[in-house]
């Protein structure tokens, strides 16, 4: 028995390693002074065709990249609160709109229930590009192309988030529920202080799931912002100039320490979100 | 006497009829906001989509089912359809199946070694990661220690952006990179393929889609297992069952609420793969990986509607053939009465 576990060990750890080394890759490098990372990465930064020399640590330790980046270069800034601005709003405006709506299909029975949520699953699966036109030409007509509220209004009536959500109310003991009832609580009462509360992992799944994914866009922020400089940080890499590749690193690294840091700070949410739905059959 | 008695009756009825008629009323306040928005921004445009899939491109003239004729002749939508279905066929398999192991390895490895405590006993205090946390529940999956840690690192490639990974893959996949150093070092030939660029693009693109969605659906499964009772187990190697009898019998049946749950979320995120695989060989990759997205965004580079609107009709329908026939089966095994599916 104990000899299993010990290959069950290895089998994980190897996994882990494979996660962590190009995490660790991408710190070194994000660290490395500008020379070095021209002597290894030339090939990757697509400047030239010299052998990579790949190293975990850089010979030392150099701030110059992250400084040219956040000090020096406006446009990532822009770009880094472009994000902000439009990622935020998106995930509070879900909040809003998506719980109410999980509750009621997680906890209601009525006629209609089964197609409705037919319907907003179907909505999920469909890839953007399935809707592209015709999203296009609605936020045309509202006249938000190119601004800011072309990402946050369509990304608030993401269906994801309402059937993660509805997931996490559906794990809610029926019990709990009715005794809320019993004593007397209203509607909302009982949405406000047992389903909010109990469903919260969910929840808190759900909108970091979207936040991620906002903080990620790439196919929505190309087809309905023209203007570069609405440009959220998500396309600063695929758009970076050539002479500016030396920070491209870095750029990458400071890129995701924000999702890893909500992630690590929500990691018992995301484990026990959608888990309980699992498990009542 | 009587009438009063009526009358009051009729009142009361009446009272009841408006009362049901207010709850009947009361989830369609919660969905609401909700409705009306997906109908705006999701609802109205697909049904114009249908509408203009049948259209010519100004959306006047009725074309009939030239549209689809079109698409269908079209070899780049074959291309791209063939490829997108075959990438799925092999991901979503993989990825369900390595991810269940890898979850069924913690699981053994948590309880063998009493670090998670099944449900019952939760809880103690657990750690996060800026500050402590006295949750219910929560600290019975989270674990703490050695298969914490496994935990928070499978966890972290779900967080970590496209564009930002791509850059590090390009020093594996390069040309001059690690992946072909090592090929040399161990084969003792020269290798100088281009991996993202060559036949090889399929399988890379299927390993980034792997590294990254694994470790979430991990924990999926893993917060699944949790939930089956000990006590099955204990009742199964009572009566002699192997470990192949206990997965078959208790384990696989117990999990198919977190199976629906981890196949869809992994069908909704294989198509985000275009993002890697855009990033990593641009708009016109190897045909091997040349993606229903790459396809639309052509199109609507050249404003083709009439293709693209077609094609989306033509992608919902095998959808919704797909979650038909899942529906229909689950029906059919809740009636036998094999529990929920």
């Amino acid at each position: 028995m104990k000899r299993n576990y010990r290959l069950a060990w290895v089998i994980l750890s190897g996994a882990c390693l494979l996660v962590w080394l190009p995490l660790l890759l991408m710190a070194g490098a994000a660290l490395m002074p500008e020379d070095e990372l021209y002597w290894r990465y030339l090939s990757p930064l697509g400047l030239g065709r010299d052998r990579v020399r790949a190293a975990l640590i850089p010979s030392y330790l150099s701030a110059e990249a992250l400084e040219e980046l956040l000090i020096r270069s406006p446009g990532f800034f822009v770009m880094f609160w472009n994000s902000c601005i439009q990622v935020i709003p998106m995930t509070a405006g879900q909040f809003l709109i998506a719980a109410p709506a999980a509750w009621a299909l997680a906890r209601f029975r009525f006629p209609g229930r089964g197609q409705l949520f037919g319907l907003y699953v179907l909505l999920m699966v469909l890839p953007f590009q399935v809707t592209q036109v015709s999203n296009y030409l609605v936020l045309d007509r509202l006249k938000i192309l190119d601004s800011h509220l072309a990402m946050i209004l369509p990304g608030i009536w993401s269906t994801l988030p309402v059937y993660i959500m509805a997931k996490s109310f559906e794990g809610i003991p029926d019990a709990l529920v009715e005794a809320a009832y019993l004593d007397g609580a209203g509607e909302r009462d009982t949405f406000l202080r047992i389903g909010l509360p109990l469903g919260y992992p969910g929840i808190a799944t759900a909108l970091m799931l979207s936040f991620v994914d906002g903080w990620n866009a790439l196919e929505q922020p190309v087809t309905y912002l023209k203007d570069k400089s609405l440009w959220p940080i998500s396309l600063y890499l695929p758009d970076i100039a050539k002479d500016k590749a030396a920070v491209a690193f870095a750029a990458a690294f400071i890129t995701c320490l924000l999702p890893i840091l909500v992630y690590l700070n929500c990691q018992e949410e995301l484990e026990q979100g959608v888990a309980a739905s699992g498990l009542k059959q | 006497m009587e009438e009063g008695v009526d009358g009051a009756g009729v009142r009361q009825s009446r009272k009841k009829e408006r009362g049901r008629r207010k709850r009947r009323m009361i989830p369609w306040i919660f969905l609401t906001p909700s409705l009306a928005g997906v109908a705006v921004f999701h609802g109205i445009p697909f049904l114009d989509v249908v509408r203009r899939s049948f259209q010519d491109v100004m959306g006047v003239r009725f074309l009939g089912l030239a549209n689809y004729r079109a698409v269908w002749g079209n070899g780049a939508f074959r291309l791209a359809a063939v490829n997108t279905f075959r990438f799925l066929a092999v991901c979503i398999p993989t990825l369900l199946t390595v991810s269940l192991g890898l979850a069924l390895l913690l699981t053994a490895v948590s309880r063998g070694t009493g670090r998670a405590p099944s449900r019952g006993d939760c809880g103690q205090k657990s750690q996060g990661f800026w500050h402590q946390k006295t949750t219910g529940q929560a600290s019975c999956l989270g674990g703490n220690g050695r298969d914490g840690a496994v935990r928070t690192t499978m966890v972290l490639p779900m967080a970590v952006p496209a564009a930002s990974m791509v850059l590090i893959w390009k020093i594996f996949l390069c040309p001059e990179g690690v992946l072909n150093q090592v090929l040399a070092a161990v084969t003792g030939e020269p290798w100088s393929v281009d991996w993202a660029f060559s036949g090889y693009a399929f399988p890379v693109l299927v390993l980034t889609y792997l590294w990254k969605h694994t470790g979430y659906d991990m924990i999926l499964w893993a917060a699944g297992l949790a939930g089956i009772p000990e006590e099955y187990y204990e009742a199964a190697r009572m009566d002699g069952a192997g470990v192949w009898a206990r997965l078959r019998y208790i384990t696989f049946p117990q999990l198919g609420g977190t199976f629906r749950l981890v196949g869809i979320l992994s069908v909704v995120n294989s198509f985000r793969v275009y993002r890697e695989a855009y990033l990593l060989a641009g708009s016109y990759p190897d045909s091997s990986i040349y993606l229903i997205p790459h396809l639309f965004a052509h199109w609507f580079l050249n404003l083709d509607v009439q293709k693209m609107t077609a094609a989306a009709v033509m992608m919902t329908a095998v959808f919704l053939a797909q979650a038909s026939l899942l529906w229909l089966w689950g029906r059919r095994r809740r009636r036998e009465g094999r529990g929920s599916v």
